[in-house]
Parts: structure tokens; sequence; C-alpha cells
């Protein structure tokens, strides 16, 4: 992870109508290259609107969005834009435009103006990093939900996209597609330096993430890695969110007089401090 | 219901028939057509119809799908026939009451009731082999130079495209509401036409709300993947003419100018 900034909001306010109230009041933050950002936030905070402003589907009604140093204002800028940033949304089903898989992948290049042969290469290359070269010449009505969400990741990383954001991806998945997915997006950026913004649901996810920020009516309130985040629990809970399993258990059992700590978050982390406690436990008894 | 309908059905395969570009398979159905209506007697009516019948063989499309397609058109093919048995001008050989028939009317109803046979023969055949997103694609290309005269053939392809994608994702959610709406006691299967014609509201509602909100979804996904119409686009399969397809198109020429030259036979 570089310090480049990967994309940046200068104090945006967004409003759907002109006198609706904001959805969106004054979000300043920066997305570093290579980064996993994860955003929270209870139903309507304007989590989802801030996502569309990362691509320009939404432009802000004051303030400014950069990506790098493109302002997402800049009409001329709009397919470099687009394509620099990726976006894949909730509902796999109205996201895929073709009736063969490959054609959906190669979709957003045949509108980039892309040479045949090169189009074939990359759309290839596309589908097996989402995993799903060997479901090419299916239609999508055909796949699972987990198999569809990654034809549409597919179709994004197509483009070589430097950034992807994901809009509650995995919300409409069964345990087994969001698992299938989330693989994925690791993957992509741990192995291709792809910056992630993912906005969820799923405490577990967030965790994963290097950093977290939690939006409440329309404005960050919250920043930091997910440790730091997630240590808050009475805030979160008053946000109406909640925090990864493996942190819950701990608070209880340190409410039970147990000495645990306080900041871990991953499944990984409290299987082993478990798995230490009874080891000590027994010792001790 | 929908599904016994042959027409606009696609059976996959890998034929001569299949393998055809579909840009030439497209026209070639078209002078078929036209061919048909330049055809005046017997003899070329029976020779167009064998022909139809060998592609039919030669794409091994069982010709009981072919006799289905026709059944529901069958009333249309009789009254036709009927129709030009006691209507011809000519020297009445039969004639019951006020009605005529004549060595031409009898001609003229074989004649026609070929000829309505070798459409429908020909144009199933173009759907049977060739798959709806093929077709479309071909449609797109042909018209391609009509887009000088501000034509959107783009956004036609494009529309059919999409209607071709949502067919079994609207079908599946129909399914979904139906039974949402049996659960909750709706009756759709019973009653005159009039009450299921009602009945069907409550599905109806819901699905047209429904695919709104897809659309709207769709259009914003299509845009992140930065479509902006059909201006500069290009297309990752690329259809190319081969050797095949010339030696095909020649054979069907042949066949053609043979039809058209049974004109100036005496029967």
């Amino acid at each position: 992870m570089s310090d480049e900034k990967m994309l940046k909001t200068e104090n945006i306010t967004f409003a759907y109508e002109e006198d609706a109230a904001p959805v969106l009041r004054g979000v300043s933050c920066e997305v570093r290259r290579g980064e996993l950002v994860a955003v929270l936030g209870a139903n309507g905070c304007g989590k989802s609107t801030l996502a569309k402003h990362f691509n320009a589907i939404l432009l802000p009604t004051e303030g400014k969005v950069w990506v790098e140093d493109m302002d997402t204002a800049d009409e001329n800028k709009l397919l470099d834009i687009r394509q620099k940033v990726g976006m894949v949304f909730q509902n796999p089903d109205n996201q895929i435009v073709a009736t063969v898989v490959e054609e959906d992948v190669a979709f957003a290049l045949e509108n980039l103006g892309v040479p045949p042969q090169e189009m074939r290469l990359r759309v290839d290359e596309a589908m097996e990093l989402a995993g799903i070269y060997k479901h090419r010449a299916k239609g999508p009505h055909k796949l699972s939900g987990g198999q569809k969400q990654r034809v549409a990741i597919a179709g994004v990383i197509a483009m070589r996209p430097d950034c992807l954001v994901l809009d509650e991806a995995t919300a409409m998945l069964d345990p087994r597609g969001r698992a299938q997915v989330m693989k994925t997006v690791r993957h992509l950026n741990r192995d291709f330096g792809i910056t992630v913004v993912m906005i969820t649901h799923y405490m577990e996810e967030a965790a994963e993430a290097d950093r977290v920020l939690v939006m409440s009516g329309g404005e960050i309130v919250m920043n930091g890695t997910p440790k730091e985040v997630f240590v808050r629990s009475e805030e979160m809970k008053s946000l109406r969110l909640d925090v990864p399993q493996a942190q819950e258990l701990c608070l209880a059992l340190r409410e039970a007089g147990l000495d645990v700590p306080t900041d871990i978050i991953s499944t990984e982390d409290c299987a082993a401090m478990l798995a230490r406690l009874l080891q000590t436990g027994r010792a001790d008894g | 219901m929908l599904r016994d309908i042959t027409i606009g059905q696609h059976f996959p395969g890998d034929s001569p028939v299949h393998r055809l570009d579909p840009r030439i398979k497209l026209l070639l159905t078209l002078a078929y057509i036209i061919v048909l209506f330049a055809v005046h007697n017997i003899s070329g009516m029976v020779l167009a119809f064998a022909v139809v019948l060998g592609l039919y063989l030669a794409a091994k499309i069982p010709l009981k799908v072919l006799a289905r397609s026709m059944r529901p058109l069958l009333p249309i093919i009789l009254f036709t026939a009927v129709l030009n048995l006691f209507f011809a001008a000519g020297e009445p050989i039969v004639q019951i009451w006020i009605f005529k028939i004549s060595k031409e009317g009898i001609y003229y109803a074989i004649t026609m009731v070929l000829r309505i046979l070798c459409l429908i023969a020909g144009s199933s055949l173009l759907t049977y082999t060739t798959s709806p997103i093929v077709l479309t694609d071909a449609v797109e290309r042909l018209l391609r130079p009509l887009a000088v005269l501000h034509l959107p053939v783009h956004e036609l392809a494009m529309m059919m495209t999409i209607a071709l994608r949502f067919i079994p994702t609207l079908i599946e959610e129909t399914e979904k509401i139906m039974n949402a709406q049996k659960a909750r006691g709706a009756d759709l299967d019973s009653g005159n036409l009039m009450q299921r014609v009602k009945a069907l509201i409550p599905v109806l509602i819901p699905l047209f709300i429904s695919s709104f909100r897809r659309a709207d979804e769709l259009a914003m996904a299509m845009e992140c993947r930065c479509y902006h119409g059909g201006d500069g686009r290009t297309r990752m399969k690329q259809l190319h003419v081969t050797g095949q397809d010339v030696v095909s198109t020649l054979i069907f020429c042949f066949a053609m100018a043979v039809l058209v030259a049974t004109r100036w036979l005496p029967f």
C-alpha cells in the first residue's frame, strides 16, 4: 500500500432533490492506492450515495470528488473515470447485460472500443481471475447467485480498473456465494493491488479490511483500522451497528471476569485466544 | 401454453446449415421467400418444397418439429385452398349448385398450399438453426449501413439482446409473484375468462413495478461499464465468411435459379 491517493472527497454535500434534506452532509475522506476499505452504516445513512460519487454516477451538490487527479465533474474524463473505478451492485441479475457469460464480461471492453484480439485475451484473463472461466459459455440464468456476482465482477475487472467499489455486493447471496465473492475480492486486492471500497452490512467482512469508515446521518463518524473502530463497541451499538461475533464473545467473557484482550475481531484470533485460555486454565487448575 | 409454440425456437446443432454465417443465412432465407413468389407452377413449387425439406435433413431437424409448427396454421392453409379452389376463373369441370370447380382452381389451390408450406418451413429453418443472440448480431451488422439514415440500428439490437437476456429472469419472477399471491389466497386458475384476467392484475402490477426498478439498475450498471451508445464500439466475436459459406451460397443460388427457371415449364 502506498501513500498515493486513489479516491478523495472534499467536503461533499448531496441531495437527490433541490429542496430535500441532504443525504450527504460534508463528507471528506481519502482512499489510498491498494487499500481495502469497508464502509459501514445503518440503512439510509448515505453509504450507497457516497459510493455512487466515486465513479461519477452522481455528482456532488457541493464539494469535489477526485479520482487520482481527475475531477468527477469533468465530463471529458467521464469514460476514463469509469474505467478506473469499477462498480458492482447488490443484485447480480440487474447488472448482467448479455445472454452468455463471456459476452457479458466483454461488454465494457466493447464499449471502450478495444480491438477484438486483445479483448479476447482480457476477457479470458478476467474470467480466470474471478474463477468463472469454466462457465463462460453458459447463460447467466443457469448460474448460482455467487457465480452471477462473480460474472459481474469479471465484467468490471476486464476494464482493468485501479479501484473496485462494491455496493453491498454480497447482500443478496447465500453464505457460500458470499465466501466465493469475498475470496475473489481479497485475491484482487492482495495479489493485484486493486484498491477496494466495499459497502457492507457484514461485520466479519469489515473486520478483514485495512480501514473502516462508519457513516451515520450523511457524515463519517468513525474512521480507523477495524480494531480501532470495533473497540468502540458501545458507540457502534448506539449507531445500530453490530460488532463482529468474535469480539462480541470476547466482551462477554471479559464481563464474566476473564482476562481477555478487547481488540480481538477476527474469528482466527479469537479461536487462538480461546485455545490459549483453555490451556492456561488447565495448567492453573 | 407458451411452451407449445415452436416458431422462433432454436435447436442447437453442428450441421453445415447451423454453421453458415448468420448474415448469409438471413439473406438467403429472404431470397428463398422472394423466389417462392416468382414460381408459378406446381412442378416449381414441388421442387421448392423438396429444397427446403433437403435442408431440414441436412440440419438434422426432425420433420416432426416442422409438422408441429404448421399445425396452428392449418385453418389458414385450408381457407386459402378452398378460396382458390372455387374462385379461380376457368372452364368448370364439376358444378355443385352455384359453386364451380375448374381445372385452374385445383391447380392454383395446390400451388398456393405448397407456397405457404414453403414459407413456413423456410423461415422456421432460420430460427431453428440460429441462436437468437447470433441472429440479433446478424441483424445489427446487416442493418449497419442504414445508420447513415439515422436509423437507431445499434439501439434496436441492444434492446433485442436485453429483452432476450431478461426473458428467463422475468419468467422466474412471475412464478415467484404468482406463488406469493397464491400463498395469500389468490385464485388464479379457476373462474371464467373475465375472472381469470382480473385475477392476473395482482400478478402483473408487481411484475411491472419490479421491471422498472430492474431497468433503472441495469441502466446504471451499464453506465458504470462505460456504455455510451453505439459510437466507437467494437465486438469481441467477429463474423467471418469462410470458404464453406461461399460454396453453400453458390449451391443455394444455383437451386434458386433452377426454381425461377421452372416458370417456363408448361405445367
